[in-house]
């Protein structure tokens, strides 16, 4: 089978300021071949020929690696897939006939911005709290003076591929960024740059998180579950000792 | 138009230290009292922000999505080049200089690209210093491999994720600042046109993606760090929002455009699939380190490929190549790859395929060595093509990567506009006519952390800035035409969509001014891309209006400016009657097939003056001659 009809329930809010609802469209030709969001950019051409409004999404590289896509299907954040991101979802995934309901990530500290867009701009503050090793341009010693294990650096890179797309809080019950706090905590606090700044860094983070609106953590792991480029929970226990350390 | 390269007087190894020297500087109290605009938050966006704040500018950052973390740079896969030579295999700041201007196939300015390598060792100190988790050896040390074009292993890598990682490092230091008040950050603004006041940059104008507005800045310079024009293709390994909007409209007010003809084709990208398709996959090059490139012997061979026996198998970089085999540069592999695909021995469900072979590597080192290497390239190829490239060969094709061509800058990075600067991918300035791999990310992070900072420095120093107010008449001026464009596009309401048009250029230009050119196809497409650029503003239709988050009309206008640049960069091609790296001329080739320069004639950078457009797109060429005073111009070989 290589062509499919796919019935889509699509969530269209004009902005922030007014209510949303589901639209139906019923989406023919659809190869299994397809990308996800090659599937709603025919979506759109059909819209636009008909003279109706195309569905707004978000999306850049189309390669799981700019965390620009993030969306909610049939209630899982990016889709069905084991560590894909949505725009690495193909329509093989799907069968002739199936009902896909399509959602934005919805979260206090997510504001729509237009169906299935949002604003993450709260992710970004919570870097600048403190995401980072302070670091001025030309003061760096010889790349080589500062030795880094094998496993640590290892370690670090695995929680540095977070793609911030905000999945881990469209999957929390609290809506928590504790995956997304968590991982760059992890990837610099497990690295001897990230030290001088690691206690400052943890509270500067996690109280920016709690400031934006994002709830905390109670260890349902949905974060984990959807992440597509699956951080690891410990991240959060380790956010967690950090955090109570510096408190003492 | 006057063309000034600006290149210091003196050895090559001292013109950079010299030129630092001579530089004009801001006194510590003086650069708070400084604006500085920077467009763009990729590697040199982000790093150029981060650079000038630290120092004390008051720098605005914008960018087109909703966070500066996004820009396409994170993307790059493979790595980033320096001549630390930690292995100890001979490399130095020579060789990679060398390496880089034989790669661009002598087309790029020496003293340009020698700076380049005496910066590479920098970056990797300021990257690990950011905690930029690199590959490194048991002892703790970092590990680096081989990149095509080089015989030295000088690549430092994250995994397949290099470029997002030093992203990251560049995007935080720039948050970092964001944090500190030094920087005003931007996201989803996308710059519509540049304001000149007294003939120097002064600001620019930017609509709020979000609602439409359309906004004014002023500053005392600007710095263009916009990326590439490969979207020109329609079908390209950049992101879907990647686009020569900004960089175009510097070049209608004025800004020369050189060697738009240089377009890398990466040679290693996942085939295309359908009409549906919306970008091309780039597997990393470094696969090339194990994988082995190969097409059946036989045509007609139509065996599944792990049952076609060695005999049978031609390898064709390895036997045309010995020295470099599957390492040889992008061009060359890309035009290969289209040779014997032309010859009919191409693999896959169109044929346009070939491919790369991971089963020796796999005996030779075990599963899981190669896992280690190439886990995620894997995965990423396995989700796509839903076949196991442990088991069977990947299946690859060209596509269009990186645009060498870009805005004319000269030593100091700035355009023949005072007062704007182009970094990065945006510029022309170090790769000539092809870059190697593992060198985008390094002249992103050179123009940004040690070259911007010291240069935008000296042209402030050296400048009177009296003070406007963005009610000034070059500002209304450029905003009215801003809102004029987008009216306009809304206004025609024809039958065929942005993207189905955006499709038709992409394929004239893939057929006509791709891996390959001719005199008579390029005069074609030309015809053909003005004639469609007429139905264009006759017929598109962009939904909606101009008030609100609308990505269509985002498209229609962006695609509006690559029907210009289209036209410019068949110009360019068909100006140079010459080959030289990626910009192959079929009526220009050696026995052997290989680009045949022509350096009596070309060894020059086409810088083309925008002249308007009506009907066909005006535009002068302006030559700036490459002088050669310390490499010897060679026919490239890689045998």
């Amino acid at each position: 089978m290589s062509e499919m009809t796919i019935n889509l329930k699509v969530w269209r809010q004009e902005s922030a300021a007014v209510e949303g609802e589901f639209q139906d469209y019923k989406l023919s030709g659809v190869s299994e071949h397809m990308s996800f969001l090659e599937m709603l950019d025919v979506l759109n051409e059909k819209l636009i020929k008909e003279g109706k409004i195309p569905v707004e999404f978000d999306y850049d590289c189309r390669e799981g690696i700019c965390g620009s896509c993030n969306l909610v299907i049939n209630g899982k954040a990016h889709g069905p897939k084991h560590l894909t991101a949505v725009c690495q979802l193909h329509m093989r995934n799907y069968n002739d006939g199936d009902t896909i309901v399509v959602e934005p990530p919805r979260a206090k500290a997510f504001p729509i911005v237009r169906d299935l867009v949002v604003d993450r701009s709260s992710l970004d503050r919570i870097i600048e709290a403190g995401g980072y090793v302070s670091v001025k341009t030309g003061s760096a010693p010889e790349a080589n003076l500062i030795p880094v294990g094998q496993d640590s650096a290892n370690e670090a890179f695995d929680y540095a591929t977070c793609i911030g797309c905000g999945a881990c809080v469209a999957a929390c019950p609290n809506s928590s960024a504790s995956l997304f706090t968590g991982a760059k905590l992890a990837h610099l606090n497990s690295l001897p740059q990230g030290q001088p700044e690691r206690e400052k860094r943890t509270v500067a983070m996690v109280d920016q998180m709690a400031d934006e609106g994002f709830g905390d953590c109670s260890n349902h792991a949905e974060c984990e579950a959807v992440c597509p480029v699956g951080i690891s929970i410990s991240s959060i226990a380790q956010m967690r000792r950090d955090y109570m350390k510096a408190l003492v | 138009m006057k063309l000034d390269s600006n290149i210091p007087e003196g050895p090559l190894e001292e013109k950079w230290s010299r030129h630092l020297k001579d530089l004009k500087l801001v006194s510590p109290n003086n650069k708070r009292k400084h604006k500085v605009i920077v467009v763009g938050t990729g590697l040199a966006g982000a790093s150029a922000a981060s650079s000038l704040a630290e120092l004390g500018y008051q720098v605005s950052t914008f960018c087109i999505q909703d966070s500066a973390r996004r820009a396409h740079s994170i993307a790059a896969q493979g790595g980033i080049n320096a001549a630390k030579n930690y292995q100890n295999d001979g490399d130095s700041v020579w060789r990679l200089f060398y390496d880089t201007i034989k790669g661009g196939d002598y087309r790029s300015r020496e003293a340009n690209v020698y700076r380049l390598a005496e910066n590479s060792n920098r970056i990797i100190d300021q990257a690990v210093a950011q905690g930029v988790p690199f590959a490194r050896e048991y002892g703790g040390l970092l590990d680096n491999r081989s990149f095509g074009g080089a015989q030295v292993s000088r690549t430092f890598y994250a995994r397949g994720q290099t470029g997002q990682q030093l992203l990251l490092g560049a995007y935080q230091s720039m948050m970092k600042e964001v944090h500190a008040g030094k920087i005003k950050n931007y996201p989803r603004h996308e710059m519509l046109d540049l304001v000149l006041v007294d003939g120097k940059a002064r600001g620019i104008i930017t609509r709020n993606l979000i609602d439409g507005t359309i906004n004014r800045f002023e500053a005392d310079a600007v710095v263009l760090c916009t990326g590439g024009y490969g979207n020109v293709f329609y079908l390209s390994t950049n992101a879907k929002n990647s686009n020569v909007t900004a960089a175009w409209r510097c070049h209608k007010r004025g800004a020369a455009f050189a060697n738009p003809c240089y377009v890398q084709i990466h040679p290693t990208c996942i085939p295309v699939s359908g009409d549906y398709q919306s970008k091309l996959t780039l597997m990393s090059e470094s696969l090339r380190n194990d994988g082995r490139v190969w097409v059946p012997r036989d045509p007609k061979d139509e065996r599944n490929p792990t049952d076609i026996p060695e005999e049978d198998r031609f390898y064709y970089l390895e036997e045309k190549y010995p020295s470099f085999g599957n390492l040889v540069p992008r061009d060359v592999a890309s035009r290969n790859a289209k040779i014997v695909t032309d010859e009919g021995m191409g693999v896959g469900e169109t044929g346009l395929a070939v491919y790369l072979d991971f089963r020796d590597a796999i005996i030779r080192e075990g599963k899981e060595a190669i896992a280690a290497k190439y886990g995620n390239l894997f995965d990423m190829y396995e989700n796509i093509m839903d076949e196991n490239p442990y088991e069977m060969p990947m299946k690859i094709f060209p596509a269009v990567h990186y645009t060498m061509g870009g805005l004319w800058v000269d030593y100091n990075l700035m355009s023949n506009i005072p007062g704007l600067f182009v970094a990065g991918e945006a510029n022309f300035s170090d790769h000539g006519a092809n870059r190697l791999g593992a060198s985008a990310l390094m002249q992103g992070l050179s123009d940004g952390y040690f070259i911007i900072p010291q240069t935008v420095g000296n042209y402030i120093a050296g400048e009177e800035f009296p003070k406007i107010s963005t009610d000034h008449e070059a500002f209304n001026e450029a905003a009215e035409s801003s809102s004029k464009n987008l009216d306009k596009l809304l206004s025609i309401n024809g039958d065929k969509t942005v993207v189905e048009f955006h499709r038709e250029l992409g394929k004239i230009m893939w057929d006509k001014v791709g891996i390959s050119r001719s005199k008579e196809g390029l005069e074609e497409a030309i015809k053909q891309i003005r004639a469609l650029r007429k139905e264009f503003y006759e017929n598109v239709r962009v939904p909606g209006d101009s008030t609100y988050y609308n990505k269509y009309l985002e498209f229609a206008q962006r695609v509006a400016d690559f029907f210009e640049l289209a036209e410019l960069m068949a110009i360019d091609a068909l100006d140079r009657d010459e080959s030289a790296g990626c910009h192959l001329r079929e009526e220009y080739q050696t026995e052997e097939g290989e680009a045949l320069r022509n350096d009596d004639e070309f060894s020059y950078v086409s810088a083309w003056e925008y002249g308007g457009v009506n009907g066909k797109l005006e535009t002068t060429l302006h030559k700036e001659p490459l002088n050669f005073e310390f490499v010897e111009l060679k026919q490239r070989s890689y045998k």
